[in-house]
């Protein structure tokens, strides 16, 4: 026999009458995510998605060519893949640099911003005073700290680590406690009612009711971390697909240039998918 | 074989339950000075109208709240927390929408770190049609289908004490009294002993052994109305004049009891 819940003690023992908290839930961002991937469907719309990719790539090489626009100006779409390909192994570290400093100081935003917002919106007194610090660290650009954090750190990686951090860690954050502020008292009475702990409870209700917004939030945090990856390999050091940007832009090699570009558009690609179906997986439930 | 109300040790006691809720506009008095015993094996309905003080009387009981004054007995031990013993039904299913059928019935095993009960799972959830429906999730299943899964939750860990909050209240008729149905079957199977909240006199008088008619604000016991209809009873009985008679006796202890305001509030649904 455990004690009664300090939470249910003086709460309204009712139920919303809309079909529970958890589905009336706004996501505006992770339909907006099944918006573009998920209404894919058959095989003839992923062939016309195609054809107009077929169609824009190939208008451009060829009007590219006709208007003979010179390659500093703007490569064609087939010089930029020729690029790639040839200059790959020279850009191969950089992808990995990038992708390193990408993921790490993604995962450790992302932890600790998770948890924060775990533990911050249990405590609604703390919440309300944390919530405008947040809000700074979320608007601004964490971009700007590089330079002083290039002073204090070199310009090996962790700065960029630390600016990637920065960056995802509060989108994740506030995405987060988005999720977990939807507390749906009828399902934590109930786990209650079978005699769950206040851990049990956290791990069978509110984790997995905060799960789609904790998703949304991951998304949004890697994209602006990958953002801010690039734009302080641009700022300093000699590594980096950011720092090749620069380097290429300098030369005027811009089918190197493009190839990067298109690299960069990629891993951004490959980010969203990967949030996609992370969240068809986990967070499907919801729509 | 069952006991009725006013012989042998009661399974479940409420003694002048009281609860007030402090708000910003003042004191609101849910339950005043409420007390009842139930029997072991005893199918009680506890009928009243909206915002009466039901659900604060049942999560009392079910220990997921405590009260201002009085107190709740099991078994004659003070009912303080949550209790093994004592298992409830939600107004609505109250079934987590991430996880399919077959997990959300295994969640109280998972709360309490026990291997399920596959057996008597696979058992019930053929008992109330829901076998081949394992791998559902909530939202594939129709109303009744997620009421009967939660009916299936509770009492897969064997509670002796239901406790059900207007659980058909958000159901059509039709599924309603099938719902009824089942249920009369399954308490007739497993005796166990079930507190039945609803604001629906028909359903009350269908249902249970004796009817507590609470007043509202503050809510009070009200009347008692003992059912004589014979079991088990079909959905037919709903139509003979003895049903017809004993709902009017209720109704009509509202209208005098409470007055117009208890009336207004109490839905007639025949
Ligand atoms: N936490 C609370 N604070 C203030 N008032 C409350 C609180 N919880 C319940 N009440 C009030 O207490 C009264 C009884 O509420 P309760 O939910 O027990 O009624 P009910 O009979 O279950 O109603 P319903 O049939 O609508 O479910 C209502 O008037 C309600 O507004
Ligand atoms: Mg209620």
């Amino acid at each position: 026999m455990s004690t009664v819940d300090r939470e249910l003690q003086d709460t309204i023992p009712e139920f919303k009458k809309d079909k529970g908290g958890a589905q009336t839930v706004d996501i505006t961002n992770l339909s907006a995510m099944s918006g573009a991937l998920g209404s894919i469907r058959s095989w003839a719309e992923v062939g016309a998605i195609l054809l107009v990719a077929v169609v824009i790539v190939g208008g451009a090489e060829l009007l590219l060519r006709l208007l003979e626009v010179p390659q500093y100006i703007l490569p064609t779409p087939s010089q930029t893949v020729t690029a790639l390909v040839t200059d790959f192994p020279l850009l191969a570290p950089h992808i990995g640099v990038t992708l390193t400093e990408l993921g790490v100081g993604f995962a450790i935003g992302a932890a600790i911003g998770f948890v924060l917002a775990a533990v911050i919106t249990q405590f609604p007194f703390v919440e309300k005073i944390v919530a405008p610090y947040i809000l700074v660290l979320v608007t601004t650009p964490m971009l700007a700290l590089v330079p002083l954090l290039i002073l204090r750190f070199g310009f090996g990686l962790e700065p960029r680590i630390i600016a990637v951090a920065l960056a995802s860690g509060p989108m994740v954050m506030i995405n987060s406690a988005t999720g977990f502020r939807r507390t749906d008292l009828a399902k934590i009475a109930l786990a209650r009612s079978f005699g769950a702990s206040t851990l049990q409870i956290f791990l069978k209700i509110r984790i997995p009711m905060a799960m789609p917004m904790v998703i949304v939030g991951l998304m949004i945090g890697s994209i602006f971390g990958l953002l801010t990856a690039v734009g302080a390999e641009m700022v300093g050091g000699s590594s980096g697909l950011g720092n090749r940007l620069a380097y290429y832009s300098s030369l005027i090699q811009m089918p190197q240039f493009f190839a990067c570009i298109l690299i960069l558009a990629l891993i951004g690609i490959s980010i969203y998918v990967l949030f996609f179906w992370i969240g068809k997986k986990w967070a499907s439930w919801e729509s | 074989m069952r006991a009725n109300g006013t012989e042998g040790p009661a399974k479940l006691v409420v003694e002048h339950a009281t609860k007030h809720y402090q708000t910003k506009s003042g004191t609101v008095r849910a339950l005043e000075d409420y007390s009842m015993a139930v029997a072991p094996g005893e199918l009680i309905c506890v009928l009243g109208p909206s915002g009466c003080g039901k659900s604060t009387l049942l999560w009392a009981m079910a220990g997921l709240h405590g009260l201002t004054s009085g107190r709740v007995l099991l078994d004659g031990q003070p009912v303080t927390g949550p209790h093994p013993a004592i298992g409830m039904v939600f107004q609505e299913a109250n079934l987590l929408p991430w996880r399919n059928l077959i997990k959300n019935i295994q969640l109280p095993f998972e709360i309490k770190r026990a291997r399920p009960d596959q057996a008597r799972i696979d058992r019930l959830l053929a008992r109330v049609g829901l076998a081949g429906f394992e791998h559902k999730y909530p939202r594939e299943l129709s109303g009744g289908m997620q009421q009967r899964a939660s009916i299936v939750r509770s009492l897969s860990v064997d509670p002796e004490v239901l406790l059900m909050d207007e659980p058909f209240g958000a159901l059509d008729a039709f599924t309603r009294d099938e719902m009824n149905l089942l249920l009369q079957e399954i308490w007739l199977e497993t005796g166990k002993t079930i507190v039945f909240i609803t604001h629906n006199i028909a359903e009350a008088v269908f249902l249970a052994d004796r009817i507590m008619v609470m007043s509202p604000r503050p809510g009070r016991l009200a009347n008692v109305f003992t059912v004589d209809l014979p079991r088990p009873r079909p959905i037919s009985v709903t139509t003979e004049p003895h049903f017809f008679e004993l709902v009017a006796a209720i109704k009509g202890s509202i209208d005098h009891g409470a007055g117009a305001a208890g009336h207004a509030a109490v839905e007639l649904g025949l």
